[in-house]
């Protein structure tokens, strides 16, 4: 039987715990920006990070980019021609492409793919004891390890957001054009029309720059507080996507709030 | 992999991120129809802008000669005050009238400049005189169904606040 005042008493650890995971979260999110000078005296380190993060969820980030592309295009068409007004077809996927679907679904990939690579690393690094190595060595490995990690996602994560829009554009013109004859020219302008670029494009940059901060922080975050076994590096990865996408989806909540409220 | 080699693919990645911006920005938005050719400003005063917003259209004769550069409204004499940028390759007489029209029944709303006969043409900062407001179709409803009220009312139409000009 639990009595009132334990059950209070959990409540309150719960809290107290959930606080100092945030401010654990914090304080490594400050270490990671306070030793960030590396990237600047290294870039080879970022390189090979934004190498290692970006080139290879290029292939992934274009074929989604791709397929959500053609999805657009149709379902778009299907509605658009009941009102008889496909010629809007280019502005609907331009706008749903640049304003949401690129960077949300840009970063919930790239939580899936580069966010979990990083966890895994970092958690492996810790259970094999190399970053216990690298103190012993008096070698940082906050600097030397987490903040190349970090810069290499926040470069990668916009570079990607762009490609995915160029591409599912690409597959809406793709679909609207070519399979079901839209006429082109008025397929461009009316997306030309209708997208703005600092309203539409450069807000959607700025979206998918704030995700790349709050995957690859996230990402970083489980791996380094992982337990060094392998069931603590596989509940951190889980952790990374779980987290990595809720607050991607919350973030994006509040900055459509806040871009597109007028 | 040698430094080299990652470098290489990195530049690569990046350029394509540059490539995926440009063809976003010219193909997809509006960067194409900005304009950079040196314009000069003139000033309209309207009782009514309707919908008008800032980067609408300046057209006449449907060639689009400029765009709407700010919106303000002049306390001096209660009426909204739009400034235009106009290109300077496009000379207009100084007695043009600006009017706000909309294209399509209910499209975007633009300014429409015909051009009047005076000698003289518009220089920077001087003023349209003679503008004619957006078309409120609230207004134009209401003046329907007041004027279509007193006919069949036999009333005098002078009488009716819609008949005025």
């Amino acid at each position: 039987m639990i009595s009132p005042v334990q059950s209070i008493a959990t409540l309150g650890g719960r809290v107290r715990r959930g606080i100092t995971g945030l401010g654990a979260f914090m304080r490594l999110t400050g270490a990671i920006l306070i030793r960030s000078g590396v990237a600047l005296r290294r870039p080879g380190l970022v390189t090979q990070q934004i190498h290692f993060i970006g080139n290879y969820s290029l292939l992934i980030i274009a074929v989604s980019g791709l397929f959500v592309g053609f999805v657009l295009g149709l379902q778009g068409y299907y509605t658009l021609n009941r009102y008889g007004s496909e010629e809007a077809l280019g502005l609907l996927v331009a706008l749903s492409l640049t304003r949401e679907l690129g960077p949300v679904v840009t970063a919930l990939l790239f939580a899936g793919r580069a966010g979990t690579s990083l966890t895994a690393e970092i958690g492996l690094m810790k259970a094999g004891e190399q970053i216990a190595a690298m103190e012993v060595m008096a070698v940082d490995p906050i600097r030397r390890v987490l903040a190349p990690r970090f810069w290499g996602g926040v470069i990668a994560m916009p570079v990607l957001a762009a490609v995915f829009s160029m591409v599912g554009i690409i597959g809406g013109w793709i679909v609207g054009v070519l399979l079901i004859g839209i006429d082109p020219g008025a397929f461009w302008s009316q997306m030309q029309n209708g997208v703005d670029v600092f309203n539409d494009i450069l807000n959607g940059v700025i979206k998918s720059v704030v995700f790349g901060i709050a995957v690859t922080l996230v990402a970083l975050h489980a791996g380094w507080t992982a337990k060094p076994t392998p069931e603590g590096v596989s509940r951190a990865t889980t952790r990374t996507v779980v987290t990595g996408s809720l607050l991607v989806l919350g973030l994006d909540f509040v900055l459509t709030a806040l871009m597109f409220s007028n | 992999m040698t430094r080299e080699k990652t470098d290489f693919w990195v530049g690569l990645f990046v350029l394509l991120g540059a490539i995926a911006l440009v063809f976003l920005a010219l193909r997809a938005g509006n960067m194409s129809s900005f304009s950079f050719a040196p314009t000069y400003q003139v000033q309209a005063h309207f009782d009514n802008l309707g919908g008008l917003k800032v980067r609408a259209p300046v057209k006449s004769s449907g060639v689009v000669v400029g765009r709407v550069a700010s919106i303000g409204f002049d306390n001096q004499r209660y009426q909204a005050v739009a400034t235009l940028d106009l290109e300077q390759q496009y000379e207009f007489p100084s007695d043009s009238s600006a009017s706000i029209l909309t294209s399509g029944l209910l499209g975007e709303q633009y300014i429409g400049i015909t051009p009047g006969g005076e000698e003289k043409m518009l220089k920077q900062d001087s003023e349209i005189q003679y503008t004619q407001s957006a078309v409120v179709l609230e207004e134009l409803i209401s003046k329907f169904l007041y004027s279509s009220a007193s006919k069949e009312g036999g009333a005098d139409s002078n009488a009716s606040p819609a008949s005025k000009p």
